[in-house]
């Protein structure tokens, strides 16, 4: 006979869990690791990106920080929830006493975990390859803030498309949507350097949004509230459409 | 709350839930019904199991086995009727029942990747007071693979490894959908085994099988539901008891017509009843019936065919099996025939 243990000790366990699979997924390390850092540093090294202020790693690191919680929530939750469902872990971990909050929770701590390793390999690669050295204005806090901002976006779109699509549709439209919001979403390309009509979808994505909040966190310059509030709109969208139309199995 | 006031209620606990748990069954549902849009799949089931008891769920697929045992394990709400688990609301139970229900899902929920350590540590987690991972891996043979990934296991592995994750909680409650499907004929005999052992120390096991050896072998009780309602729910014993029972026989030669109405008249002597019926047009075999199989009867039909000196090929009894009474009760031929 046992009970349930604390919450926090289950859904600890959980995170802890979460972390050593991703960690054995090769698919994961890859687009959560190596390609934001790969593309900081191809991007940086082949020079098509103008230098309008400043050097191209100014706007390069912003982008690949966006990219990187784009690939955490979106692509990797999305993706490995996505199985979960179909192979019934969802289901088998709703039987037990852990309970939907504490499962959500260790999903959440698992990410911010992983975002931490990310930003962190980043700015290192950035200050140690690109001589990247952090402006006068910028503001960690604002950092922090963009990337839990980032979190819940992209982590609720992954979080729907895994409740409501098959996993194979979801592994594709992640991937789909992973690369176009890196050709769109400001992270390597400047908008203003796309044809006008693309210009037009590009502003309203939730990509650019947090590229461009990055962007201000980390050059202390622009306006935040545009950004954030757009980036902010997309999440509760998201996670607002998950929570209605989340299927468990 | 301190430690020795938690300690407090946990040792009043039992003396208080006793009088109410040993009146009530472990599981009771009474007159659920469930649909699934217009079309109807539980029409009024009523069924209850108690602690220290094996109740075998029995039917054809699309039966609305599955749907049953999910609205117990709490997966899904019944449209009528009442469903109590410890006797406490299955829908509403919450994670404190969860800790005391252990589940057997088919498929097993488990993620390909992780490994059987990894997954009993994770839901050993989950609560306070279960059992050790460590010697659940040993109790179900999984000591060797405890390091290898499920994708990696058998079939038979996997579902020792579902089952190992029901028992974490060291749950006074058991639901187990097919728990020897795809195992092989010895870890089904020490699956049979181990949910014996269950039982005797006093837990709950509700389970659904197609396999009729597991229900003969497993079971105490065995509900057979067909088109949504149970329509028999009695030890095997006495499911069986009521078929009719034949005697067969095949012989190495012919038993024309002449011959059985010999046999007939012998034996209207001892078994006024009896009836005789040769099989097809090779009349080498035939059937005995309307009389029980008896040892007599045998011996009446064995010193008739001595006599004449007509060797026995084949000799058994027929009808009455479990078998043959599912067939009977359901129309379903989609059953792993008893081995």
């Amino acid at each position: 006979m046992s009970r349930p243990a604390p919450a926090l000790r289950s859904a600890a366990a959980l995170a802890a869990m979460e972390l050593r699979l991703t960690s054995r997924r090769g698919e994961n390390v890859l687009v959560t690791l190596v390609i934001p850092v790969a593309v900081l540093l191809f991007f940086a090294a082949v020079g098509i990106v103008p230098a309008t202020a400043g050097r191209a790693v100014d706007f390069l690191l912003p982008g690949a920080l966006a990219l990187a919680i784009i690939a955490s929530g979106l692509v990797n939750l999305g993706i490995a929830t996505a199985y979960e469902r179909s192979y019934g872990v969802l289901k088998r971990l709703g039987g037990s006493p852990l309970s939907r909050s504490g499962l959500v929770a260790a999903k959440i701590a698992s990410i911010l975990v992983l975002e931490v390793v990310q930003v962190v390999l980043l700015v290192a690669v950035a200050a140690a390859a690109l001589g990247w050295r952090p402006p006068a204005g910028a503001s960690p806090a604002l950092v922090v803030v963009a990337a839990l901002l980032g979190t819940f976006t992209f982590a609720g779109l992954g979080l729907l498309m895994a409740g409501t699509l098959r996993a194979e549709a979801t592994l594709a439209l992640a991937n789909g949507l992973f690369l176009g919001f890196l050709m769109l979403g400001g992270i390597v390309l400047p908008i203003d350097h796309l044809p006008d009509a693309l210009q037009v979808v590009a502003r309203v994505l939730p990509a650019s949004a947090l590229a461009d909040t990055f962007r201000v966190a980390l050059s202390g310059t622009g306006d935040v509230v545009g950004p954030a509030v757009m980036l902010f709109a997309w999440g509760l969208a998201a996670v607002g459409l998950s929570v209605r139309y989340f299927q468990w199995e | 709350m301190s430690e020795a006031a938690i300690a407090a209620r946990e040792a009043a606990a039992p003396a208080t839930e006793a009088p109410a748990s040993a009146s009530e069954p472990a599981i009771r549902l009474e007159g659920l019904v469930k649909r699934y849009g217009a079309r109807p799949v539980l029409e009024g089931v009523s069924l209850a199991v108690s602690r220290g008891e094996i109740v075998a769920l029995l039917g054809p697929n699309g039966a609305g086995k599955t749907t049953t045992v999910e609205i117990v394990e709490g997966y899904r709400r019944a449209d009528g009727g009442t469903v109590r688990v410890l006797g406490i609301d299955a829908a509403s139970g919450g994670p404190t029942l969860r800790a005391r229900v252990g589940l057997m899902l088919q498929g097993g929920g488990l993620d390909p990747r992780s490994t059987p350590r990894d997954v009993l540590r994770l839901y050993a987690a989950f609560h306070v007071g279960g059992r050790d991972p460590k010697a659940l891996l040993s109790l179900m043979g999984l000591e060797r693979v405890a390091t290898t990934r499920v994708k990696r296991l058998s079939g038979g592995e996997r579902q020792r490894l579902a089952l190992a994750l029901a028992l974490v909680g060291d749950p006074e409650v058991l639901v187990l959908d097919e728990p020897t499907a795809g195992m092989d004929p010895e870890a089904k005999h020490d699956t049979r085994n181990l949910v014996h052992r269950l039982r005797d120390e006093g837990r709950a096991v509700l389970l659904t099988t197609h396999d009729l050896t597991d229900v003969e072998r497993l079971a105490d009780r065995v509900a057979i539901l067909h088109h949504g309602r149970i329509v028999a729910d009695g030890s095997v014993a006495a499911l069986t008891g009521s078929g009719e029972a034949r005697l067969r026989i095949r012989l190495a030669r012919p038993l024309d017509g002449a011959g059985a109405t010999a046999l007939r008249a012998e034996l209207r002597r001892t078994h006024p009843e009896a009836t005789i019926n040769v099989d097809g047009p090779a009349q080498s075999a035939f059937a005995v019936g309307a009389v029980l199989p008896d040892p007599w009867l045998i011996a009446a039909v064995a010193s008739w065919l001595a006599a004449r000196d007509l060797p026995i090929v084949e000799l058994r009894t027929v009808g009455g099996t479990l078998e043959e009474r599912y067939l009977e009760l359901t129309g379903d031929r989609d059953v792993e025939a008893a081995a």
